[in-house]
């Protein structure tokens, strides 16, 4: 039987965070009532001109940059054109033969273009009554219309849809490390279709591909992908042929259900839009948005790994939610004895699961906080459990890790107490010493927990140990 | 030549209803223009860049920042159906 190998790209339209939208200057917004967000221009009403904003441009240069295209030395501006009530002017503004940004890559996808438009409105459905006397009936809010937008579309260079859940996942972090764009899924301001083939293993051409629309979480991408690729393997197994179409994958169901075309063959017959003069980069426009990128998470993870000695997960978790990296970097930098791998160990796996999705740094944990914490439970001032006792009462009321081990006796015990201790624990013990005096190594466990639930866990167990051994002169 | 089918293709894309002879007409109109077109290939243009613009002026940029919008009952004024909300259209898939 034939292998079959799926061949992936991705198209992702990405909203961008300017104050105004792209050709007009309505204010965006998010949540506000319908249809109080729109002008003249955003309605598409005759004789009004639409006049690109100077910040959305800065963005996408950004975002080119960022992806490491070549950027156009002149770019225009084209008309789309197909009729649906979400469209006002009856085509929508975006780029076409020259986009702002091509041959680009980010990880080891390569890009192929990155280009401005403009969103369109949002239909909202509304039953069945009013006075067009149809069925049913949609009321369009245009407040999203016209929200300036970033397309980038990948080449076909993912297998599986695992890599396409990853890439979109780096391309995520990579987009808000830039701070182009919210990247918020559910809200829409990112959204991803994937274009979808598959080809006998080994096989250069492309086979017929299917384009899987608007699925808004990265599960649903790379479940919606599973589905796609083994429902074209069936059909070329039962000696059909794939149909190219666009598809809709229903994540409640599983289930692909083909999408009515917007226009026949897609024929958007595409002309320069004579109302919008070319974007031609100034040496200042390019310097400004190079100037403007930070660090990308990509670089970020490898100088975690190579310079700080991370481990690749933990160096892509920090990474990849910039605002952990941020955290983590400013604890190490308030904390010059810290060892990195145990602070980022401390914020991935205790600082993560108490603060959820929330920003560490507007949380009530200081950077400098952490690093002194983990630092006493490296010197054993204090054991690994209390240590998360600490993190805890950090987490819910911030203070200082010194004073709350102080404040609630969570010392390690050490000295003339922990002598007494393993006194009593010995003592509690007959059976357990006899068995150790007889060489069962084992039985020492029961000595050590003894006195671990004596300190409530603020003993080291390896120091009990030892001084269990030399009571016994073992 | 623009044939028939053309006519009735571009007549619904740009969702419009015509009469026969009104195709008739449209047939011949569109193929004059064409033909008009057809007669610039025939220019040597070997490294003349298309010209996507006929005035010579780039980078015409606004900055970001917000202007009033329309109050709603004016932005919905002229709108042949609405709602109090929005702009009431027939449902596309409907
Ligand atoms: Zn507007």
């Amino acid at each position: 039987m034939t292998d079959f190998e799926p061949v992936i790209g991705l198209e992702i339209h990405v909203q961008l965070k300017t104050r105004t939208k792209m050709f007009c200057g309505c204010e965006l917004s998010f949540g506000a009532p319908p249809n109080t967000h729109t002008c003249p221009v955003c309605l598409g009403h005759p004789g009004t001109l639409p006049v690109t904003n100077a910040e959305a441009v800065h963005f996408g240069l950004m975002i080119a940059m960022a992806l490491d295209c070549t950027v156009a030395p002149r770019s225009i501006f084209h008309r789309k054109n197909y009729f649906y009530p979400d469209l006002p002017k009856g085509y929508q503004i975006s780029q076409y033969d020259i986009p702002l940004g091509r041959e680009g890559r980010l990880g080891d996808v390569r890009i192929h273009r990155v280009h401005l438009e403009e969103d369109a409105a949002k239909l909202v459905h509304a039953g069945s009554s009013g006075r067009m006397h149809t069925a049913e009936a949609s009321v369009v809010d245009f407040n999203r219309g016209g929200t300036p937008l970033v397309e980038i579309v990948s080449e076909p260079d993912i297998r599986t849809a695992h890599q396409a859940g990853d890439w979109l996942r780096l391309l995520r972090a990579t987009l808000k490390r830039i701070g182009v764009s919210d990247v918020n899924m559910e809200e829409g301001s990112l959204r991803c279709d994937a274009n979808i083939s598959i080809r006998p293993a080994g096989d250069s051409n492309f086979g017929v591909k299917t384009e899987l629309k608007n699925m808004n979480s990265f599960r649903f991408i790379e479940r919606g992908i599973e589905a796609e690729v083994a429902r074209q393997e069936s059909i070329l197994r039962d000696g059909g042929q794939v149909v190219q179409e666009t598809l809709h994958f229903d994540p409640s169901t599983g289930a692909i259900t083909s999408l009515r075309s917007k226009e026949e063959a897609h024929d958007y017959r595409y002309f320069p839009e004579p109302d919008l003069v070319p974007i031609a980069p100034t040496e200042a426009m390019l310097e400004r948005a190079r100037e403007a990128l930070p660090e990308l998470p990509a670089a970020r993870a490898e100088r975690f790994e190579r310079d700080l000695g991370l481990t690749a997960g933990t160096a892509k978790l920090l990474a990849f939610r910039g605002e952990l990296g941020d955290f983590f970097e400013d604890a190490l930098g308030a904390d010059g004895q810290v060892e990195p791998a145990t602070l980022a160990n401390w914020v991935t796996v205790e600082l993560v699961p108490r603060l959820g999705d929330a920003d560490p740094q507007e949380s009530k944990v200081e950077p400098r906080a952490l690093a002194r914490l983990v630092e006493l439970v490296s010197a054993k001032t204090i054991s690994q459990s209390a240590g998360k006792t600490v993190l805890d009462v950090l987490a819910a009321e911030g203070g200082d890790p010194e004073r709350i081990v102080q404040e609630r006796s969570l010392a390690m015990a050490g000295g003339d107490e922990l002598e007494g201790i393993v006194e009593r624990a010995l003592e509690a013990n007959p059976k357990a010493v006899e068995e150790l005096k007889g060489g069962k190594a084992k039985a020492i466990g029961a000595i050590v927990g003894f006195a671990m639930r004596e300190t409530k866990g603020r003993a080291d167990g390896g120091e009990v140990n030892r001084i269990v051994r030399e009571k016994l002169g073992l | 030549m623009i044939d028939r089918e053309q006519v009735l293709h571009v007549a619904k894309l740009a969702r419009l209803r015509l009469s026969e002879e009104e195709v008739e007409r449209m047939s011949e109109e569109l193929s004059t223009i064409l033909e008009h077109v057809e007669r610039i290939n025939e220019l040597d243009l070997e490294g003349v860049e298309p010209t996507s613009h006929v005035i010579d002026v780039e980078n015409v940029l606004r900055p970001d920042e917000p202007r009033p919008c329309l109050p709603r009952e004016v932005a919905l004024a002229n709108a042949p159906d609405a709602t109090d909300e929005g702009f009431r259209v027939p449902s596309p898939g409907g």
